[in-house]
């Protein structure tokens, strides 16, 4: 394919780049991205892949646009309380750029749903609010070796890692199994800054792009660490685990489970 | 000293930065290594910025020449991918 004109003053500022050039911007436009949750971290993530390009950004989400979300989730607006939260960033990142297709998947994963919704995808990012699904999603990207970018937020906090399945770590090898309810924090708890997810869901959009170019050294068997009110980025090596009960030599989750969802999201 | 060979030459003129830079680039990743652009310009700055950043990227700058009042020719050759 040829650059159109308006592609070319659009996507000027990649081409001139040494590692995208006109090679690298058409793998981001052929590029096929999966997106679970379209709230916190998965508005920043889709914004800045629908505007460099990504040429297909699946976006997983059964909730509709909240009051309480607004103070975050900045593909939706006020105009849009009650909208389907992935058709309202279908709305947002389209209108942005002409050259992205959104797909809105308006489900709620589950084992039986997932690897339906992921196999057309290059690349999965988890932007989800729960420990079910994040383990879900892990799983289903090991077992499908799709490259997973997994982000999480809390408070003035924030964790990015990369998780490519058959080189690196997987998130079982980081935390084996899921924390008991109890442990995680409740509803009236799980406050978080506003633009923490925007810190963090600029970290997993360069972590795709990498992924898309091939070009520079993603958080594979590494845990980044955000720590808004010190102002520090710390990186936690995590190693392969060869004991991991999914990623492992002998695994022993080779079929995907639902849990169930006694936590609160934010 | 012998013609150079000259695989493909773009002209573009009226356009400002980063466009020179774009369209140049865009160029030399169309060639094959070892082979030749020519450029032709006209907006002065690009006739310094397109060489420098050519050079930054890994290519090897043939030629700047001013050819008359307004215009510039440079020659590229692509020394890697």
């Amino acid at each position: 394919m040829e650059f159109t004109e308006d592609q070319l003053q659009r996507y000027s500022r990649h081409i001139i780049l040494p590692e995208v050039g006109g090679k690298g911007q058409k793998k981001i436009l052929r590029a096929k991205v999966l997106i679970i949750g379209a709230g916190g971290l998965g508005c920043p993530v889709g914004y800045y892949l629908a505007a460099a390009g990504v040429g297909t950004i699946g976006m997983v989400d059964n909730d509709s646009v909240e009051l309480s979300n607004l103070q975050r989730q900045i593909a939706h607006n006020t105009s849009r309380l009650g909208m389907l939260k992935v058709d309202s960033a279908k709305t947002t990142f389209e209108a942005l750029n002409p050259d992205v297709k959104v797909v809105g998947i308006k489900e709620r994963l589950n084992k039986d749903n997932i690897m339906d919704f992921m196999k057309d995808y290059d690349i999965v990012v988890d932007g989800s609010d729960n420990f079910p699904t994040r383990y879900l999603v892990n799983d289903a990207c090991v077992m499908l070796r799709k490259p997973l970018v997994s982000g999480a937020i809390l408070k003035f906090e924030g964790q990015v890692t990369t998780i490519v399945p058959g080189e690196g770590h997987c998130y079982r090898c980081l935390f084996e199994e899921m924390p008991p309810a109890g442990l995680v924090p409740s509803c009236q708890e799980a406050g978080v800054i506003g633009a923490i997810p925007g810190v963090v869901g600029s970290l997993q959009a360069i972590e795709v792009f990498k992924l898309i170019l091939g070009k520079g050294d993603v958080l594979k068997n590494t845990l980044l660490i955000y720590d808004a009110l010190k102002t520090t980025f710390r990186r936690v090596r995590v190693p392969k685990n060869p004991g991991c009960p999914v990623c492992g030599d002998h695994p022993t989750i080779t079929e995907l489970q639902d849990y169930d969802a006694g936590y609160c999201g934010i | 000293m012998e013609d150079l060979k000259i695989d493909k030459k773009i002209n573009i003129k009226g356009l400002v930065c980063p466009y020179t830079f774009v369209k140049s680039k865009l160029a030399v990743e169309d060639l094959e290594v070892g082979q030749t652009l020519e450029i032709l310009l006209d907006y002065e700055e690009a006739s310094r910025s397109i060489p420098k950043s050519m050079e930054d990227h890994g290519q090897r700058v043939l030629k700047v020449e001013k050819i008359n009042d307004t215009d510039w020719i440079i020659q590229i050759r692509k020394e890697k991918e």
